[in-house]
Order: structure tokens, then sequence, then C-alpha cells
């Protein structure tokens, strides 16, 4: 199968500090959901960060839909990106819009009309449970309404990739399993998920997803191959 | 350039609603005052020489040395040259009372030697060995003087002034310029949040410079239209002067094709601060990935 990402010999350092990511060679193949583990300061953001093109690796190659992006000019990587949806672990929303101009964002951006825009964005808020809440301001939103305008955002598009980092942090269980829920429905309609999470819980319940485990920096299975451990029975990917 | 002016309204609230919160309109409304008043005046001063130009350009003095005893004779023969218009004698006791101003009663001293003149213009084609010859006929020594010759210094100087105001027209542009430049920075910084956002979510450089040009060319356009209104007043209380002005200067006054040209300078410089900010935002957002 088509991958969506294929890592090849990739490290990541900043300035002139020692590699945060070392050796990484994997892939992801197109709608598969994967879960990204592993100890805090592992380096799972940093991977994530060159996931959705935020960051440049030092070393080795990166593709991202087929394309060789690890030294594409900046101007050719605006229509990759729109092709990511990215939860961010501090949300990253724009304080001064309103909850429905953020998750509109990406819509506007791709150049959609605001009579475009005005029923999906209403539906996604709807359905996160923030339908009455379309024209609060983020500064007045709890960190759960936060996280689920940042994840509504990152859906509304419909991206090919989702990369969500600790998109469960902050709301309650309910509200987890729902957004969990949101992203294998993505993922059946062929959406590849990438979520980095701490909760062991949410990975045991999600049956078929992968797993990838990093630590210092590197990926555990020394052969870089990925597991399936709620389905042990299921081979690498 | 003009729909750099208009993004929807969505689009204008991604940088917040625009007011004039920063110096940059009132930066620009200095810049577009002082502009306005420096090629003003480099304009009238171009004019002045112009008109003084023109006006001395076919008239000439005899200067007739000790006096001319024989001066009627002399101013006759002049005018009685082919091409020679509008004599006009000065004899010596005029010369010598205009000369008192500055001399005191020594300009009536026989001791000083003063010529009497007289002054005359030619047509086109006019032969003056001719004036000359027959002047020096009458009174050897005589000789014919170009005004503009007299006038050369008078006209160096306005040009070096005009030069000048033009220089000084290019710097307050360059300077308008470098305060655009400074505020497009502020502004990337004060907004380095949303640009990184709406990079993440694939926005192009373009797309978020549209926004920033569009706000930057507001407040230039809103700063060089108040800058230019308070010129146009300085200007027009000063027109209020120009039959004195125009005594001093020759009538030189502002033409359609200068009131023209001034009225353009604030669109100009809109034009410009909107193109400086453009490239400058457009350069800074190249640093980022």
């Amino acid at each position: 199968m088509a991958a969506v990402a294929e890592f090849d010999s990739v490290g990541l350092r900043y300035g002139t500090g020692a590699e945060v990511l070392r050796d990484l060679d994997f892939r992801l193949r197109f709608g598969t959901f994967y879960f990204l583990t592993g100890p805090s300061g592992a380096g799972k953001t940093s991977l994530l960060k060159l996931l959705y093109l935020a960051q440049r690796p030092t070393r080795g190659r990166i593709r991202l839909f087929g394309e060789e992006l690890s030294e594409a000019p900046r101007e050719m990587l605006p229509p990759f990106r729109r092709r990511i949806g990215v939860v961010f672990q501090d949300f990253r929303l724009i304080r001064h819009l309103s909850a429905f101009d953020n998750v509109a964002l990406p819509l506007r951006v791709a150049g959609a009309s605001d009579e475009d825009v005005e029923g999906p964005v209403r539906e996604m808020l709807a359905w996160v449970g923030l339908a009455d809440r379309a024209s609060a301001r983020p500064p007045t939103l709890s960190g759960g309404e936060q996280q689920r305008v940042a994840i509504a955002r990152a859906v509304i598009n419909r991206p090919e990739l989702l990369v969500a980092d600790e998109p469960t942090g902050n709301v309650d269980a309910e509200m987890a399993n729902r957004l969990m829920g949101l992203f294998t429905a993505l993922n059946r309609l062929g959406t590849t998920v990438i979520v980095a999470t701490h909760d062991v819980g949410l990975i045991n319940a999600t049956p078929g997803a992968q797993l990838i485990r990093l630590e210092n920096g590197t990926l555990v299975d020394p052969t870089g191959t990925l597991r399936n451990p709620p389905r042990p029975g299921k081979g690498p990917a | 350039m003009l729909s750099w002016f208009f993004v929807s309204p969505a689009e204008r609230r991604l940088l917040g609603f625009a007011r004039l919160g920063g110096p940059t309109p009132w930066v620009i409304a200095i810049m577009t005052f002082s502009i306005m008043l420096i090629a003003a005046t480099g304009l009238a001063l171009a004019n002045t020489a112009g008109v003084l130009s023109r006006a001395i350009e076919a008239r000439y003095a005899l200067e007739v040395p000790g006096g001319g005893a024989n001066l009627d004779a002399l101013t006759n023969a002049v005018r009685s040259t082919p091409g020679v218009m509008s004599v006009e004698a000065v004899p010596q006791g005029e010369m010598r009372k205009t000369l008192e101003r500055w001399l005191g009663p020594a300009a009536q001293s026989a001791e000083l030697p003063v010529p009497a003149l007289i002054n005359f213009d030619v047509a086109p084609g006019a032969r003056l060995d001719r004036v000359q010859q027959r002047a020096s006929e009458l009174a050897p020594g005589a000789r014919i003087i170009a005004h503009r010759d007299s006038v050369a210094p008078l006209l160096n100087s306005l040009s070096v002034l005009q030069a000048v105001a033009f220089g000084l027209v290019l710097l307050l542009s360059a300077a308008a310029a470098a305060a655009v430049v400074l505020a497009a920075r502020g502004a990337l910084d004060t907004h380095r949040f949303t640009i990184e956002v709406m990079h993440g979510i694939g926005a192009t450089d373009l797309q978020v410079t549209h926004l920033f040009q569009r706000k930057i060319a507001i407040d230039a356009f809103i700063g060089s239209l108040v800058g230019g209104l308070a010129a146009a007043v300085v200007l027009l209380l000063l027109a209020g002067g120009a039959a004195f002005a125009g005594e001093l200067t020759g009538g030189a006054t502002l033409s359609i094709g200068d009131l023209v040209i001034l009225a353009l300078l604030p669109f100009a410089l809109t034009a410009l601060a909107a193109w400086v900010a453009r490239t400058a935002v457009l350069r800074a957002l190249r640093d980022a990935l």
C-alpha cells in the first residue's frame, strides 16, 4: 500500500544542540490509525512537527504524499500543509477570533467563500458540542472547549493526514471517547491518523491502531517496524 | 493595486480591528506635509527661474564709459539698428542716484567712474555686432553686456535650490519608506502567532502579506491625506501673499500642472508605502519555514 509519509534515516537537532531525533526509518500507510507513544522528552512533538512540515530534518529524507519535501522550497509547502490537519498540544487558537472563525480558518485559507464556510463550520461545532459557543473567543472558553475547537479546526477540511498531539489531554473521559470516535470515523473515511498520547487506555480502546514508540529520539524497535499491541495477530506496517 | 485595500470581513478580523493605533499614519502625515511644501517651493523656484530666464533672454545693456556725453545720439543709433526694440537710456545722473543707496554721497564724486547705460531688447536674429559697431563709432570703449550673463549666478543659485528641494523630497520619501518598514516589522512581531498558525494550515506568504499591506496602505493613505490637507491649507495661506511674492520672484506662481503634481503626491506616497510594506513583509516571511 502507498505511504502517506516515509522517513528515511531522519535526524533532527535544534540549533547546535544534540540530536532530538535520530535515524528514524518508517512509513505511515494511507488510511491507517497510528498512536505515537513514549516518555516525555522522547521526541514525539518533534516527530509530529516534521510530519506537519513545521520543521525540516537536519539529515535524512522525508516524503509526504509521495513527494520528497525535506529540502523542498518553502513555496511548495502550503498545498501539502492544506492536506494535513493538526491538533496542537497547546491548541494554538487565535485569541481575537471567535470559535467559528478559528474553525473556519482552514477553509478560508483554501479559498472557500463565506457561504461555503457557514454550514460545515456550524455542523462541526455542533459535533464537538460547541454549537452555542460559536461566537465565543478562546480566552472565554475552558481548556476542554478550546481543545475541541482546535480539533474541529484540524478536521474541518477532511485532511488526508491528521496529526494530533495529546488531543484528549484536557477533556473528560466521555469527550475523549467522542473525539476518538471522530478520529476513527475520519480514519474509516480514508484519513491517516497519528495521535501522540500517553493514555494506554485510549490505545487499547482503538482496535486496529498501529503503535510507534519513541525513546530518546529513536524508535524503540531496533528493526524500525511498527507493531499493533491491541491486536498482536496483525503484521507490521 | 486597489485590491490591496479590499479584503473580506473575515480576513480583516485576522489582524484584529484596524484603527489609527500606531505612529505610522502620523509619521506619514508629517512626511507628506513636509514633502508637499518642499515640492511646492521647488516648483515655484523652477517657475521663477523660468520667468526670469525668459525675461532677460533677449535683453542687453550698452555700457558707455565716462557717462556718455552723446547719450541721445547713441540711443538713436541703437534704436535705428534693425532688430532692436524697446530702447531705454539710463543717464549717468540716474546711475549715480541709484548708487547713492549703497555708497552715499561718494556716489556723486567725480573720481568715481560711473558709466551710462542703454538697455535694449532684441528680436531673434538681430545683429548685435551692428549695434556694437555703431556704438563704437560714437563712443569708443562702449561695450554690450548680456543681462543673462549678469543674472547667471542668481539662476545658478535657483537651480541649486531646486536640486536641494528635489533631494529633500527624495530623502523624506526614503524616510517615509523606512518608517513603513519599521511599522511592517512591528506588525509582524505583534501578529507572529497568527502568522504561524496561518502558515501551519497552509496559508501562502501572499495571503499573509495581503492582510498586512492592506492595513499599512490604509494607515499610509489616511496619514498622507491628513498631511496633504494640512499642506494645502498652508499653501493657500501663502497664496494670499502671492502679489508680494510675485514682485519678489518676477511673477512666478504654481501652474495647474504643478498643482496636479502636488495633489498626486499623497497618492504616490500611499502607493510607495503599500509597495514597501508588501516587500518588507514578503522578505520577513521568507525567513520562516
